[in-house]
């Protein structure tokens, strides 16, 4: 077996790194704090002279999510990557490529907000990812990375997950894991598909020139008709439970035995790993309940926590209080939700957490 | 039933292009969109481009182009195309990729897509229909509406005081370097039609050999938009478009 390629690097790096090595097609992007060092590494590391990767500096988020929706429509592997207001402007096109069905990876490294907000990590863009953040019935496949590694490793998760179900894919990091630096475990370099083998893979649908075919392909979002886009978004809804029930997933640490349970996704759940720690040394049964996937959420782990008699949810988040929602739908009334967060770019530690945790919960009279 | 005429082979002087579908058109009679689309489906045919084009349609009246030419399309969002061309031609640096935008999507909504593309001197035409208004939503007022010119959100005439300018962007593109091949054209009369369908190959050739960026506009009639009968908007353009959109090459550096 062939030695680990391990090296020390910041989350924004892992991206561009991950992005030529799980063989993206191309990258187009436009520069913001703070995840700039993405297109940064990659123009650095010109992945044009060795897999022939296109990367493209845009003149807007506007026409770098277009520019994803072009090279999408054509089967290729395609990403971008922004920071909050960045992709605020980029919703039209996310809107677009789930309407068109077209597969994608879309880095969305959060900042506060909201407006021009901070540079400083946050999780507000939870229900932006989540809940659509554009017109129409539609849901991104949503990933949460709390280290380095995850960055790294999603890119490729991102890319299969939206081309199993032809649908963009995000991934919701955060300032701090797009900034701080950790080891990382490279992948082996993953040759690029070919045009012949995305012309047979894509066979269905891409639009990269009829060639051999009989038929021409329309990427398009457009039906005029409602009975058939009603036909079109009951597909997509079909599409999206598919993924409900085929695709959760989420990490539960010392949750077996646990009253209490805190959920928190990303930066936030590395912090209340520590939470979980300093509350069982103190005797205090806590586990955490950490979603990978935000959509598809893990509902049913949740609700199989509140069944068993965990005694109450924290939901912990850089945030005003987003997520909680679902898990207070997950929970179902079977135990008290709270939320503990901190906004516009600050971030708690696992001591305020815990503190939250029996103030709001263990000790509420 | 219609009388089936037979045409004897020595009278045939056109026929309908090969890569025009058999769709029936939603454009109104005497509308440009038509000659425009035949000119563009029989250049890609003479050029043997069909099988490896990737066309992006607008929004806007031509969104539909997609069901006419025999072609792979990519639909964009308004105004959005000259991106998506410029990833598809790049991550297919051998396919034939053109946009065919209206004036509303290329020159208001799409303003930075297009130039930006066109700085950039992606290897990519557009094919840019003036007809001065917005057709698909009802005849209002477009970036190129002319002053004076009377549209459902300019019901009294385009006052510069109220609504500004109209302006030519090909002009305005001119002088970027990333640009070799502008050119303003017109299909209000057949030799018009004919100078139009070399100019759109000359630009299909221009992106063919990499040299960068073409624009070819066609100032356009809308009937409909500009309530005219088929005949009154040719001769309208005529008098009153083609003063202001003086047709012509705007730049050629396709010999270089």
């Amino acid at each position: 077996m062939a030695e680990k390629e391990v090296k020390l690097m910041k989350g924004n790096e892992v991206i561009a790194h991950a992005a030529i090595r799980y063989g993206c097609d191309g990258y187009f992007g436009y520069p913001i704090t703070p995840q700039s060092e993405v297109m940064e590494t990659l123009m650095e590391e010109k992945p044009w002279e060795t897999t022939g990767m296109v990367v493209l500096q845009a003149e807007s988020e506007v026409s770098s999510i277009n520019m994803v929706y072009g090279g999408a429509s054509t089967g290729k592997r395609v990403m971008t990557s922004s920071s909050s207001p960045g992709v605020s402007l980029m919703s039209e096109g996310l809107s677009y490529l789930a309407g068109a069905e077209l597969p994608c990876v879309v880095v969305n490294c959060q900042r506060g907000g909201p407006g021009l907000g901070t540079i400083q990590p946050s999780q507000g863009d939870y229900f932006q990812a989540c809940k659509g953040g554009a017109h129409g019935d539609f849901h991104l496949i949503v990933l949460a990375p709390n280290s380095v590694q995850e960055m790294h490793d999603f890119v490729g998760l991102a890319f299969d997950l939206a081309f199993k179900y032809r649908n963009p894919a995000m991934i919701l990091a955060d300032g701090a894991i797009g900034q701080m630096m950790e080891k990382v475990v490279l992948a082996p370099q993953r040759p690029r598909k070919t045009d012949e083998e995305i012309a047979e893979e894509c066979k269905d649908w891409a639009s990269c020139g009829k060639g051999n075919r009989q038929d021409r392909h329309i990427i398009t979002s457009l039906e005029l008709k409602s009975e058939v886009m009603e036909q079109i978004n009951l597909r997509l809804q079909a599409k999206y439970k598919a993924m409900e029930e085929n695709e959760v997933r989420y990490e539960a640490i010392d949750c077996e035995d646990a009253d209490y349970v805190i959920v928190a996704f990303g930066s936030s759940a590395r912090i209340c790993s520590a939470t979980v720690e300093m509350a069982r040394a103190e005797g205090i049964k806590v586990g955490l309940l950490r979603p990978i996937t935000l959509y598809p959420f893990p509902t049913k782990a949740i609700a199989d926590l509140a069944k068993r008699g965990v005694k109450g949810f924290l939901s912990a988040e850089l945030n005003a209080g987003q997520m909680v929602q679902d898990v207070r739908l997950a929970v179902n009334g079977a135990a008290p939700v709270e939320h503990y967060g901190r906004q516009g770019g600050m971030m708690f530690s696992p001591d305020e957490v815990l503190a939250a945790l029996k103030d709001k919960l263990i000790n509420k009279k | 039933m219609a009388e089936v005429v037979e045409i004897k082979q020595e009278n045939l002087v056109y026929a309908k292009p090969k890569l025009i579908t058999d769709n029936v058109m939603h454009y109104c009679p005497g509308c440009s969109h038509g000659t425009i689309h035949k000119l563009v489906a029989e250049v890609i045919d003479e050029m043997g481009l069909a099988d490896k084009t990737i066309a992006v349609s607008p929004v806007g009246c031509s969104v539909f182009a997609y069901n006419y030419i025999d072609v792979d399309w990519i639909q964009a969002a308004h105004g959005r195309a000259c991106a998506v061309a410029t990833a598809a031609k790049r991550l297919h640096p051998n396919s034939m990729v053109f946009t065919y935008q209206g004036d509303g999507d290329m020159s208001a909504i799409g303003t930075g897509e297009t130039i930006h593309a066109a700085a950039r001197g992606e290897n990519i035409v557009a094919i840019y229909i003036n007809n001065a208004i917005y057709g698909m939503t009802g005849g209002q007022m477009a970036p190129t509406t002319l002053l004076g010119m009377k549209t459902a959100t300019t019901p009294y005439g385009r006052d510069p005081r109220l609504n500004g300018y109209p302006y030519k962007i090909a002009e305005m593109m001119a002088h970027l370097d990333g640009v070799t091949y502008i050119t303003r054209q017109s299909v209000f009369n057949p030799a018009h039609v004919r100078q139009c369908k070399k100019a759109i190959r000359k630009a299909f050739e221009n992106a063919m050999a990499g040299n960068g960026f073409s624009l070819v506009e066609v100032v356009s009639t809308c009937n409909s938009g500009w309530k005219l009968s088929p005949v009154a908007a040719n001769k309208w353009l005529e008098e009153n478009m083609l003063p202001f959109y003086q047709l012509g090459d705007i730049k050629d550096l396709t010999k270089k």
